[in-house]
């Protein structure tokens, strides 16, 4: 139980849901850590009540993972080499659970379950950013969108496992571990692309030239922000940290920080790029087309 | 989507092999677990950790660069290894206990 040692309150809710996968006899277990189905049972029962903008909030994050999660997915038979498959599919993997975590909690604020906020909500209702809505464009390109997106998660989560929110605080303590791997694997394939041969490092640097303009929304306050004192991480904090930790990485691979202008933005508020719609659509259908069906 | 602009295939050069061997838990030997292609040691063990270990198969990982690896020849398997077939008097089964001896 050590991701969710930190909040003893959520620690011994959620200790008697895990307690079957400790009691298995082989050696390969699922192992004992926060699931998704706990915090929905949690919230079904009502033994943990989610205030409205808590749970707007839970749904940035988990909106932020879901779209990523969907955009890397795509790669799946699809990257360099079988083995930078997986990898890349067990990232995406990570962040669908961070995002089925997160969207489990939004949804008792709204009556709804996860499946309810990930299928049945439409485009302008997604509150995600406008960085994990981007095409994936090369292997190079998706590991520009990886760094930034990972850095970024990193040092978010390592903040908001000291929210006074105990549910958001569990999630982002079993979140960051896996974080912490995205951003390494995102460090150890920047510093290959940008010091390997002259192709690898042109498609690197074109890859964060594209991403460049979608970083300054991940660091926009609002007053969601304002009134979550205490619970929430206040983005624009981050950005110094964030900074220096991309400028260390990009001196490493001898590549520059480029100022440009910033994108639009606006997904916060439900103001999506074209992308969005098309990522939707994939990701909807099965579940509209059968409404209810399982599998 | 630009299908060029995406295609990242590896072309002619392929990454070495290595293989990987897993430990599952304390006071375990490593064992071998498989083999995978990486351009180097760090992805090696990277990959490793992506593949072998994803359902919680293990507490430490070890990569090898396959080349490393010294093996038998399978075309010798006779000269190798039959000769110990039929000597049954390296097993300990192969005694009589002696009468009195206690403690065996």
């Amino acid at each position: 139980m050590s991701s969710v040692g930190t909040t003893p309150v959520v620690a011994t809710a959620m200790g008697a849901a895990t307690g079957d996968a400790m009691a298995s006899a082989t050696r390969i277990t699922p192992g004992n850590a926060l699931r998704p189905e706990d915090i929905a049972g949690k919230v079904a029962a009502g033994s943990v009540v989610v205030p409205q903008d808590v749970a707007s909030y839970a749904l940035r994050l988990g909106d932020d993972a879901l779209i990523l999660a969907q955009r890397l997915g795509w790669w799946v038979s699809r990257a360099p080499e079988l083995e930078e498959d997986i990898a890349l599919s067990n990232i995406a993997l990570d962040l669908l659970g961070h995002a089925r975590s997160f969207l489990s909690y939004a949804g008792g604020a709204w009556g709804k379950t996860e499946d309810d906020l990930a299928y049945f909500r439409g485009e302008d209702e997604f509150c995600s950013a406008h960085l994990v809505e981007q095409p994936n464009g090369d292997f190079a390109r998706t590991i520009a969108r990886q760094l930034v997106v990972s850095t970024f998660q990193h040092l978010l989560y390592n903040r908001l496992v000291d929210s006074q929110d105990a549910t958001l605080a569990a999630i982002s303590a079993k979140a960051l571990k896996e974080v912490d791997y995205h951003q390494d694997h995102a460090y150890q394939w920047v510093l290959r692309l940008a010091l390997g041969t002259q192709e690898s490092r042109r498609r690197m640097v074109n890859g964060l030239d594209l991403t460049w303009p979608y970083i300054a929304e991940l660091f926009d306050d609002d007053e969601l922000i304002d009134r979550l004192e205490g619970i929430a991480v206040r983005p624009s904090s981050l950005r110094v940290a964030y900074d220096c930790r991309i400028t260390q990485i990009l001196a490493e691979a001898e590549l520059d920080v480029q100022e440009v202008p910033r994108a639009a933005g606006g997904g916060r508020s439900g103001r999506h790029s074209e992308y969005l719609g098309h990522i939707l659509a994939e990701m909807q259908v099965l579940a509209r087309e059968h409404p209810g069906a399982t599998w | 989507m630009n299908t060029e602009d995406t295609q990242t295939g590896s072309g002619g050069a392929h990454w070495p092999l290595w293989e990987i061997f897993v430990r599952s838990a304390r006071g375990l030997s490593h064992v071998h677990a498989g083999s995978l292609h990486a351009p180097d040691a760090d992805m090696a063990l990277r990959n490793a950790r992506d593949l072998y270990t994803r359902r919680n198969e293990g507490v430490s990982l070890w990569v090898v660069p396959a080349s490393a690896i010294i093996a038998s020849d399978p075309d010798a398997k006779g000269e190798f290894f039959e000769s110990p077939q039929g000597k049954d008097y390296r097993h300990a089964t192969y005694y009589t206990k002696s009468e009195g001896v206690k403690h065996l």
